[in-house]
Order: C-alpha cells, then structure tokens, then sequence
C-alpha cells in the first residue's frame, strides 16, 4: 500500500463510516479536525521545536467563527471555517514574530505560556466570552442552503475528509520544496542556514503562520460541529494532545497527523468505555510502547514499508 | 589597487585574553593567504570577526569598499564572503545532493513555497559541483554518514556555491586523514583556480601551507607578527621559534 494513497483512504474510509454509522459522523468529524491541528504541530516538529501552546489557535479560531455566526446568524458555515483559517494566520503571523526567536525548551514554554494567557482572558471576561460557560452557535447555513444536523454533519465530513486530502498534498508539496528543505534544515544545523544567506527565523516564521493556519481550520470546524466554544479548547492539555497526535502519527508524511488523530480518537472511546476511570493511563502506556516500537510514529513505518517495496 | 579586504586597528578582548591587538590587514584579490598560528593566538577569531560572527571591541573591517563592521554573518554572506568551517557545519537529516541544492537556491534568496528543491536548482550545476568536489558517487547519501575529508569538501562546496568573491576556511584539513589531506587541498584549490575566488585558509601544516599559498600570516598572541610570500614568513626567527616549535 502506497503512502500517498493513505489520505484517500482515510477519506473515502471516513465518509463509508459516517454514511454507515451515523453516530460515527461527528467523533469522525472531531477526530480529523484534530489532525490538522496536529498536522500543525508537526510541521514545527520537521524544524526540530515542539508547540506546548498550539491549542491556543484552535481556539482563537473558534471563537473567531462563534462571534461572527452569533452577531450575523446568517453567515454561512464555509465563511466561518474561512474566518478560522484566517484568523489562524494572521495570529500565527503577529505570534510567529515574538516565538519564532526561540527554540527548544524556550518555544515550547513561550508557547504554551501564550496559549495561557488567552485561556485566561476568555475565562474572565464573562460578558464578551461567556466565561467557562463558553459560547453556542446556532447550526449556520452551509453553501447557502438551511440544513437539518443529519445532512448538516454529513456534508461537514465530506468537506473536512476532501480536505484532508488536500492539506496532505500541499504540505507534502511544502516539505518538498525549498521553504519545506530549509524549515528542515534548522533541526541539523541553523548556523549553516545563515552562512549560506537565509534568515532561519524567517523560515521558522514561515512554518509558524502554516502550523497557526491549519490550527485556524480546526479550531473554525470543531466550533461548527460541537455548536459550543469553550476556553477548555485553548487549555494546555489539549496542545499536549496535539502534540501526542503529531508523535502517534509521526512527522515523516503528512497523513501521520491524521493516522495519529484517528488512533487517538478510537483509543480514547475505547479506553473510555472500557476502563473509564483510568483511560489516561491507557493512553500513556500505548505512548510508551510506540517509544520502543515506532519512535518515529506510524506513518513512519508506511514510508519505510513503501521505500522496502520500491528497491524491492 | 584597492584591497579586497580591508581590516584597520581590529581590537577584541576577551576579559584579560587578546585576541586581537589592534592589527591592519590587507588582502587582495587573487591571493591564496595561509593563516598560521598555535591554538588561542587568534585565527578563529579573525574568521568570526571578518565573517559578522563575534563584533570587534573596536576597528573596522571593509569588503570589496564596503564597511561590513556592524554587519551580522547573513548579509556579510550576500555580499560575497563565503566560509567553510573548522567543523563541518552541515544538514546531518538532508542527503548531499539536497545541501548543495538548497545552497543553489539560497543563491538567488527566493525560496519557493511549492515547486520541488530539485527542480528549482538547476540540476546541470549541481551535478557540476558534485563532480568537481568528487561527491557525485554519494549524492544521495544523508550527510551524517560521509567520512570528515567528504564532510569537509561538502562543507566547502556549499559555500563554493554561493560565487563568493572571498572564501574563508577554518582548517580544511583538520580531522582529515595524512593521506588525505593533499587531495583535499588539491580539489578545493581547483575548484577556487576555476571560480577565480580570492581565499583564506587557516592551516597547521607547513608543507600544505608552502604548496598551495601565494602569502602567509603568521598570528602570535592576537597580533600579525609576520605576514608575506611563504619562505620569508617560514623562515621569521620568531614564527620558526612560537609558531612551529623550531
């Protein structure tokens, strides 16, 4: 099985199940909305730097999409998740300015520390962001038609299982190409990308506002399918579980991201319903197990499984 | 003539340690200049000042007429000083083809977003430059695996890329094998002799230094102390006694 197949696979796979199972749509829906979050974090995991603070673009995005559906209701739902997107880059970008000076151990806190603050401010400020309580949209108009939420879920899948297609495509494209190589190159060796003329901050900026812009989409789509945003979006667990995801999936291809949010999904339903209380230390141990077995995350093994055939 | 590199009254100080002790210096173009000296007399230094890396405490430093002092290591690069180091400053995760593309695109500063790395360089010189440093049989392996001596040419090469007018080089032959060391020299010079590219190279051993330069500075304890053709500098009672433990 080729590699470059996976995300049709994952999209076709994931528009069979909904159909199938429509309870399945919206953990699905949440599922592969997370993944481009991660597919974020893994981006930035390429230049070597680890996101603790992610989350909060998802969230930024989500609120973004809530405020405007509530001030005009008949704003349409791919607008919103438009909305999320550019509010995902053009926060990435004003951020990517400060944080992009950092690395390591200081990036990840900076961001994280960033990702706080706005967890705070929507906590306190309870008449504009409805506090803890958060805020609920109503379901929009999709393509300009009023939808009931079975049709409405349905025609949400089809466009984020497109978009993971896409989203694989084109970052796979980025990778490839010279801005992708020299975002790379700042793992191995920053001090050469300068002696050869090219700003590494400017690069990392560069991967910064993509990683912030898929956030956007995330953040916009989870708002549209939960009807509910909350400040518990921005919290600091969830950019952890990003950042569990982008390693679940590995940073190899694209596709990882998605692979490690529907692994991710499925152990927590799972891990949930049967041994409820104790669900995070089942996620925990399945970590530690990848560590050893696929350090470098499932899509990992793909791409080594696809390099064996082709020499083969 | 005007020199291509132009270094008046550079002073640097670390706390009680001199590494430059306010020296002028002049180096033309064409000139292949061997910098000598033991450890701690300033020849890193030097390199790191000329190349924006460590600011001088005082004196100015001008390329091709321009005063390139205040400048940091990123524009001093763009304007035509290229540099290799003493260890080999490579992308250990990208294979060696790719660092000399990506050097062949950083040439021209525009780095696309969407057209793949191999098809933005143009893959006649890159292959020209695999050859002429004698890499194209390992093209395509990751860079962490080469042995030092190709580490070192590729290091050099990728600098090469970037049509420097100047190339600095800290120790092309440290780390390299005995053997080694003569056909290393021998490619890095052609390919400078093919560019036309004016170079310094920092180098501890005497018979490279007497073979491939045209001029030699000798570094004691942050000063020139002796500076010209090769024989007069080999032959400079204090280099002979400081610098080669004669």
């Amino acid at each position: 099985m080729a590699v470059r197949f996976t995300p049709w696979l994952i999209a076709i796979a994931a528009l069979v199940l909904g159909i199938l199972f429509p309870w399945l749509k919206t953990p699905l829906i949440i599922a592969l909305s997370y993944g481009f979050a991660a597919l974020g974090v893994s981006i930035l995991i390429r230049a070597g730097q680890v996101s603790f603070g992610h989350a909060g673009f998802t969230c930024l995005a989500g609120y973004a999409a809530a405020a405007i559906s509530r001030t005009w209701p008949a704003t349409d739902a791919l607008v919103l998740l438009l909305a999320g997107v550019l509010c995902g880059l053009v926060s990435g970008a004003v951020v990517g300015l400060f944080v992009a000076r950092y690395r390591a151990i200081f990036f990840g806190m900076l961001n994280l520390a960033l990702s706080m603050v706005l967890f705070a401010v929507l906590g306190k400020f309870y008449h504009i962001t409805g506090g803890t309580d958060g805020l609920r949209l109503e379901r929009p108009p999709l393509a300009g038609m009023a939808l009931e939420r079975a049709p409405f879920e349905t025609a949400l899948l089809a466009i984020v299982a497109v978009l993971v297609v896409v989203a694989c495509w084109a970052i796979r494209r980025f990778y490839a190409a010279p801005m992708g190589q020299a975002l790379i190159a700042i793992k191995t060796n920053e001090v050469r990308l300068e002696y050869l003329g090219l700003s590494a901050r400017r690069v990392f900026w560069t991967g910064y506002v993509i990683s912030a812009t898929l956030c956007g989409f995330s953040g916009a789509m989870f708002a549209l399918i939960q009807g509910l945003v909350t400040p518990e979006m921005g919290y600091w667990v969830r950019s952890g579980e990003f950042v569990f995801i982008a390693i679940l999936g590995g940073a190899a291809h694209p596709v990882g991201a998605f692979i490690g949010a529907l692994g991710f999904e499925t152990l927590k339903l799972v891990a949930s319903a049967v041994m409820t209380g104790i669900w995070q230390l089942v996620i925990g141990v399945v970590l530690l197990i990848l560590i050893f077995v696929a350090p470098n995350g499932l899509s990992a093994i793909l791409v080594r499984f696809e390099r064996r055939t082709r020499t083969v | 003539m005007q020199s291509l590199l132009q270094i008046r009254g550079l002073t640097l100080s670390f706390g009680a340690v001199v590494v430059a002790a306010g020296y002028d210096f002049d180096l033309h173009a064409n000139e292949r200049l061997a910098v000598i000296g033991a450890n701690g007399a300033g020849k890193t230094t030097f390199i790191n000042m000329v190349t924006g890396y460590i600011k001088p405490n005082a004196g100015t430093i001008s390329f091709d007429g321009r005063d390139i002092t205040k400048l940091n290591p990123r524009e001093i690069v763009r304007l035509g000083v290229g540099r290799s180091f003493q260890l080999p400053q490579l992308f250990l995760e990208q294979t060696v083809r790719e660092s000399i593309e990506l050097s062949v695109v950083a040439r021209s500063r525009r780095l696309s977003m969407f057209t793949p790395l191999a098809a933005s360089a143009s893959s006649k010189e890159v292959d020209h430059v695999l050859e002429v440093v004698g890499l194209t049989a390992r093209a395509h392996e990751l860079c962490s695996s080469l042995p030092e001596g190709h580490r070192k040419l590729l290091d050099v090469a990728m600098a090469l890329v970037l049509q420097p007018k100047l190339l600095i080089m800290d120790e092309p032959t440290s780390g390299v094998a005995a053997d080694e060391k003569h056909p290393l020299m021998a490619t890095i010079m052609g390919a400078l002799a093919e560019r036309k590219v004016t170079s310094i190279f920092v180098e501890h051993d005497v018979d490279i230094v007497n073979k491939y330069a045209t001029r030699v500075a000798a570094w004691i304890s942050g000063r020139i102390a002796a500076d010209g053709s090769p024989e007069k500098v080999m032959n400079d009672p204090e280099v002979r006694s400081v610098v080669l433990g004669h």
